[in-house]
C-alpha cells in the first residue's frame, strides 16, 4: 500500500475548464453582469460576486424520457395506508409519486449561480475595451528607459570601478604569479638589520648569511616591483544597461463645470463616466492618481467630496479649467514620466468670447500631453426633440468640433440618461480594427 | 495480553491523525479484510486530498485527470457555489476503478473516518471493482489511467490544430450521445491478422477445390430479383440496427475526419468504462458498506478502536443508510447505501440464522453457515437488477414497506399496484428490479437505416415503451447535434412498440461547417 500526499500539489486543476464554461456562456454572463451591475451602487462596481444564469443557457442535452404522459411505473418505501388497488390523485408539483423514476441528471434544476471573482467580472465589464490606438502608439515610444545592472566589463568610467571584483583579480593574479608579500620582504629586512647589529658573532660568520639575506631581499624587492599590486588588467567596471521600463502610472483630470446651469443629474451622469473611466484606468496601470478640477468663472482643484457635492455659483469660463490643468500637469506631472487622461464634463455652456482661448489652448498646450482626451456633454434627462426641430448646438461643442476637426485627438460624446453612460464608455474605448494596421506590420 | 495492553492496542486516540496513523489503520483494517472476510483487491494506493482538489475531482467524474471541456467547468462551478454555501457536503472518499485502486481521502476528516473510508473503499469497493463480472467484461484497471492520460493530451493537440471551438463543438455532440455509446452485449472478438490470413486461404483454396469451367456457361441472373435483398445487404454491411449510435458515427459516418473519429471513440471509451458503475451502484455501495460495517465491528470488538471512535462511526454510518420514506421532504428516491446494505446483511442472516420463510424463499443459501462465501459469490455474479430479482426478501420489503404506483396518463387517478402483502413480494420484487435495469431506463434508441446511395439520411427509432416519450426540447438539440456528425438529415421516429404505431417525429438538418476547424 502507498500513502500519498497530494495536498501539494499544485490547485486550479479545473481553472482551464472554468475558462471553457465562461467563454461558452459569455454572453449569458455578461448579460447577467450588465443586469447586476445596474442593481449595484456605482462604489462597488468593480467587485466581484454571485451572479445568476438561466439554466438552459448552459444545459447539456440528452435522450431522455419525458416527464409525463404514457403509463408509469413507480416503486416507493414507507408506504402507511395505502392497500393495493386504492387510488391516488396524482400529487401536485412533483412530489411523493416523482422521485423514484428518478431524474438522473440534474432534472429540474434551478436557475445556475456561480460567483465570479472581482477580476472576472471587471473583465466582462469592460471586456472587449481598449485604449486608443493613438494612446498605445504613444504609450510604447514615451517609454522611459531604466539602467538595469548587466554584469561587469573591462572600460568604464571611473565611477563605476568595480572594487570588490578588481581587488579579486589582483589578488589571485598576484598569487598565481607567486609576487612577494610585503611583510614577507619586511621580516628579510628585519633579520638582515638584526644581523648587522649583533656584534658577538665574529664578522666572516655572519658576512656569508647577510650576503645571502642582501640577496634574497634584493630578489624580492625586483620582482615586487616587476609584478604590480594592481594591473590594469584586473580593473573591472560595473556594467549597466539600458531596459525599456513601461510607464505604469497614470494621472487622470476630472473637469467639471459646476455653475448653476449644471444640476444634479447632469452631475451624476458625470460621475459615472468618471468612475468608469477610473476602474478602466487602474486595470491598466499600476497606479493611478485623479485630480478633481472645477470651474465657474474661475477654476480650483479640489477634494472629490466638494468636486460633486459642493455647490457654486458664477459664469463659466471654461479655459481657466485648461488652465489649472496645465498648473497641476507642471507642478506635479511631468508628461515624460506621468500618462495623462483627461476628461471633460459640462453641460455645454461658454462665455462665447473665451471659446477661441479654450480652443487654442486644447490644441496647442493640452491634447499634446494628454494620452486620451474625452469631452462629455451632458444634458438634461428625457431631453428630446421632436423631429423636424434641429437642436442648437452648444458653444462647447461648435468649439471643440472645429478641434475635432482638424484632426485632433479628442472624444466627445453626448449623454442624457444614466443608460446611455456605458455605451458611450464603450463605444470611446471600444476595440477599433485600425484600417493601415494591418499593412504597417 | 493483559487489559492494558488491550487499551495501548487502540489504533489512535482522538481525532487527529498523520501517516503513521493511516498506516496502523490500513494494516489493522487489511487483516480483517483478507484474513476474516477473505476479500480479494488491487493493491491500494491511498491519496490525501484537500477541499479543494476533492471539488476539482467532481468535476471531473472523480478522475485524476481527464481532458478540458466547458461542462466540467460548469459542474466545478455548481458544486463549488453549493459547498461554499454550505447546501451541501463533500464526499469522505472517491474511489477509482484502476489498478492499483486509487483511493482519495480528505484531509479533513478525523482518525476515525479515515478508518472507515479505507474499510469502505480501499477494501470494499475495491474487492467489487475486481471480481464484478461486469467490471471484469468491460473495463480494465490496468490501462484506464494511461488511457485517459492519453484522451487527455490527444483532445488537447487536437485543440491546438484544430481549434479550440471545433472541438468543443465535437465534444459538445459526443457528450450528448454518451449514453448511447455503449455496447450493451459482449461482441464477436474481431480476428486477428494471423486468422484473417489462414481464412483466406482456405477460401481461395476451396473455390479451387470446386471450380468447375461449366459454372460458367450458366446464364446470369436477373437483375430486378436483389431488389429486396440489397437493403437487407447494406444493412447488414453496416450493421444495423445499431444501438451504439457513437460507435456507429465513428465508423460509418462519411464526412468525419480521423481526429475528429478518434475523439469520439474517446468519449466512447470513457462511457464503456463507466457503464458496469451504472449499473451496479446499489451493489457496489451495498458491498463496501457491509464491508466497512463488518471491519469496524471486528476492529472494535479487538480492541483496535475505541468506544468512542466506534460511536463515531455508528453516527456516521447510521446517517449514511437512512432512508426515508417517500413523503418526506428529504426523500430523493430509494438510498443505494441503505438497501444495498440492508440486502447484504439479510443474505448474511439467511446464511447463518433463516426462519421458515427465508427456507422457503432461499433454499439454496439458508442455513448453509457460509455467510462470506455467499456474498463474495454474489457480488461476483450479479449486478443490480438480478441481485433484486433474486434476492430481495419479503422480510425488507416489509421492513421499508415498499409499494408500487401505476400512473396511466389515460386514468384519471394513479392506481396502487401491489404492498408489502403476499400478494405482492413478487411484483414488487420484479418492479423495483426493473428500476435497476438499465436496458429498462435508458430509452430504447437505435439507428434502423441509411440510404446511402440517396440523400444519406439517417433513420432511428425510439420504442416508447409504455408510451412515454422523449423530452422534447432535449430531443431536438441532441439531434442537432447528430446531425452535425452525421453531415447529413437525421430522422428520429417514437414508435409505439406493441402497435408499431408512429406517435412522433423528430427530424434535424446539419448547420453547415459546425464541426469543420477554422470555421
Amino acid at each position: 500500500m502507498h500513502i500519498v500526499d497530494r495536498r501539494l500539489n499544485p490547485g486550479g486543476k479545473s481553472l482551464a475548464n472554468r475558462q471553457r464554461f465562461m467563454r461558452r456562456a459569455k454572453s449569458l454572463i455578461r448579460k447577467a453582469v450588465h443586469e447586476s451591475s445596474a442593481s449595484r451602487s456605482i462604489k462597488d462596481a468593480d467587485k466581484g460576486g454571485e451572479i445568476t444564469l438561466p439554466i438552459h443557457g448552459v444545459h447539456e442535452p440528452t435522450l431522455r424520457r419525458g416527464g409525463s404522459g404514457g403509463m408509469r411505473e413507480y416503486l416507493l418505501p414507507g408506504n402507511k395506508e395505502y392497500a393495493e388497488g386504492d387510488r391516488i390523485s396524482r400529487p401536485q408539483g412533483g412530489a411523493g409519486g416523482r422521485g423514484s423514476e428518478g431524474s438522473p441528471e440534474g432534472d429540474g434544476q434551478d436557475d445556475f449561480r456561480f460567483a465570479l471573482t472581482q477580476e472576472e467580472f471587471v473583465d466582462l465589464f469592460l471586456e472587449d475595451l481598449e485604449l486608443p490606438d493613438l494612446a498605445k502608439r504613444r504609450v510604447a515610444d514615451t517609454e522611459n528607459l531604466s539602467w538595469n545592472r548587466a554584469g561587469y566589463s573591462v572600460s568604464g568610467s571611473p565611477a563605476n570601478l568595480a572594487l570588490m571584483r578588481t581587488v579579486r583579480n589582483s589578488l589571485s593574479r598576484r598569487i598565481a604569479l607567486k609576487r612577494p608579500k610585503t611583510s614577507e620582504i619586511e621580516r628579510l629586512t628585519e633579520e638582515l638589520e638584526a644581523l648587522e647589529a649583533d656584534d658577538e658573532q665574529p664578522l666572516a660568520d655572519r658576512a656569508v648569511r647577510i650576503s645571502a639575506l642582501r640577496e634574497e631581499i634584493d630578489r624580492a624587492t625586483r620582482r615586487a616591483n616587476l609584478i604590480p599590486y594592481i594591473d590594469p588588467l584586473d580593473v573591472r567596471y560595473k556594467r549597466f544597461e539600458a531596459k525599456p521600463k513601461p510607464m505604469a502610472q497614470a494621472v487622470m483630470f476630472c473637469l467639471m463645470d459646476v455653475s448653476g446651469s449644471m444640476t444634479e443629474h447632469m452631475k451624476d451622469l458625470a460621475k459615472r463616466f468618471y468612475i468608469l473611466l477610473y476602474i478602466f484606468l487602474k486595470r491598466r496601470y499600476k497606479h493611478v492618481d485623479v485630480v478633481f478640477i472645477r470651474h465657474t468663472h474661475q477654476a480650483q482643484e479640489v477634494d472629490e467630496d466638494t468636486f460633486f457635492y459642493s455647490p457654486e455659483t458664477g459664469g463659466t469660463v471654461v479655459s481657466t479649467a485648461l488652465d489649472e490643468m496645465l498648473r497641476v500637469v507642471s507642478e506635479r506631472y511631468r508628461p515624460e514620466d506621468w500618462n495623462i487622461y483627461g476628461a471633460q464634463a459640462s453641460d455645454g455652456d461658454n462665455t462665447s468670447s473665451d471659446n477661441d482661448r479654450t480652443a487654442s489652448l486644447l490644441t496647442r498646450a493640452i491634447l499634446p500631453i494628454c494620452q486620451y482626451y474625452a469631452y462629455l456633454e451632458v444634458g438634461r434627462e428625457g431631453e428630446s426633440f421632436p423631429p423636424g426641430f434641429v437642436r442648437r448646438e452648444s458653444d462647447l461643442w461648435q468649439t471643440y468640433s472645429l478641434v475635432v476637426r482638424s484632426g485632433a485627438p479628442l472624444a466627445m460624446r453626448k449623454v442624457n440618461h444614466r443608460r446611455d453612460i456605458y455605451p458611450v464608455f464603450r463605444d470611446l474605448f471600444a476595440k477599433k480594427v485600425p484600417a493601415g494596421a494591418e499593412a504597417s506590420h | 495480553m493483559s487489559m492494558e495492553a488491550g487499551d495501548s492496542r487502540a489504533l489512535f486516540q482522538g481525532a487527529d491523525w498523520e501517516f503513521g496513523t493511516i498506516q496502523r489503520a490500513y494494516d489493522a483494517v487489511e487483516r480483517v479484510a483478507l484474513g476474516e472476510l477473505g476479500l480479494n483487491v488491487y493493491m491500494n494506493q491511498i491519496e490525501v486530498i484537500s477541499t479543494e482538489q476533492m471539488l476539482d475531482a467532481y468535476s471531473s467524474i472523480g478522475m485524476p485527470l481527464f481532458y478540458k471541456h466547458w461542462s466540467f467547468g460548469k459542474q466545478f462551478a455548481r458544486n463549488e457555489a453549493l459547498y461554499r454555501a454550505g447546501m451541501q457536503g463533500l464526499a469522505y472518499e472517491i474511489v477509482i476503478n484502476s489498478n492499483p485502486c486509487i483511493s482519495y481521502i480528505m484531509e479533513e476528516n478525523t482518525a476515525t473516518m479515515q478508518t472507515l473510508v479505507i474499510a469502505h473503499a480501499a477494501f470494499g469497493h475495491n474487492h467489487f471493482f475486481k471480481n464484478n463480472y461486469l467490471f471484469r467484461q468491460w473495463t480494465d484497471a490496468n490501462g484506464i489511467l494511461e488511457y485517459l492520460d492519453f484522451a487527455k493530451s490527444y483532445v488537447a493537440s487536437c485543440e491546438e490544430r484544430y481549434g479550440e471551438l471545433a472541438v468543443e463543438h465535437l465534444l459538445d455532440a459526443a457528450h450528448a450521445l454518451m449514453n448511447h455509446g455503449v455496447h450493451r452485449y459482449p461482441r464477436k472478438r474481431p480476428a486477428d491478422l494471423a486468422s484473417e490470413e489462414r481464412r483466406e486461404r482456405e477460401r481461395r483454396q476451396h473455390e479451387e477445390r470446386i471450380y468447375n469451367d461449366l459454372w460458367r456457361t450458366l446464364p446470369a441472373k436477373s437483375a430486378g430479383r436483389e431488389d429486396n435483398s440489397v437493403d437487407e445487404r447494406r444493412r447488414a454491411l453496416l450493421q444495423l440496427p445499431q444501438e451504439n449510435i457513437l460507435y456507429f458515427l465513428e465508423k460509418t459516418a462519411p464526412r468525419l475526419q480521423p481526429w475528429q473519429r478518434e475523439i469520439l471513440r474517446i468519449v466512447r471509451q470513457i462511457a464503456q468504462y463507466f457503464y458496469p458503475q451504472s449499473q451496479t451502484k446499489l451493489m457496489n455501495e451495498g458491498c463496501a458498506t457491509f464491508t466497512h460495517y463488518r471491519i469496524m465491528n471486528r476492529l472494535h470488538e479487538q480492541g483496535y478502536l475505541g468506544d468512542g471512535a466506534m460511536m463515531e462511526f455508528l453516527h456516521s454510518h447510521t446517517n449514511v443508510v437512512f432512508q426515508p420514506t417517500f413523503d418526506d421532504r428529504r426523500y430523493s428516491g430509494i438510498n443505494p447505501y441503505a438497501l444495498g446494505f440492508a440486502m447484504m446483511q439479510d443474505i448474511a442472516r439467511t446464511c447463518t440464522n433463516p426462519d421458515d420463510e427465508d427456507r422457503a424463499w432461499f433454499p439454496d443459501i439458508a442455513g448453509n453457515g457460509d455467510a462470506m462465501g455467499t456474498l463474495r459469490d454474489i457480488w461476483t455474479d450479479y449486478r443490480d437488477e438480478s441481485f433484486i430479482l433474486q434476492f430481495l426478501s419479503p422480510r425488507l420489503i416489509r421492513h421499508f414497506r415498499l409499494f408500487g404506483v401505476v400512473d396511466d396518463v389515460n386514468q384519471p387517478t394513479m392506481r396502487v399496484d401491489a404492498i408489502h402483502d403476499e400478494r405482492g413480494y413478487r411484483r414488487i420484487r420484479q418492479a423495483l428490479a426493473r428500476q435497476y435495469d438499465v436496458a429498462w431506463l435508458a430509452p430504447d434508441i437505435q439507428i434502423v437505416d441509411v440510404n446511402l446511395a440517396g440523400d444519406r439520411r439517417l433513420i432511428l427509432h425510439h420504442r416508447a415503451l409504455n408510451r412515454v416519450l422523449l423530452e422534447e426540447n432535449d430531443v431536438r438539440l441532441v439531434l442537432q447535434h447528430l446531425a452535425d456528425l452525421w453531415g447529413y438529415d437525421v430522422l428520429l421516429k417514437e414508435i409505439d412498440p406493441a402497435s408499431d404505431a408512429v406517435l412522433k417525429e423528430h427530424a434535424a438538418s446539419p448547420r453547415g461547417n459546425l464541426l469543420r476547424p477554422g470555421n
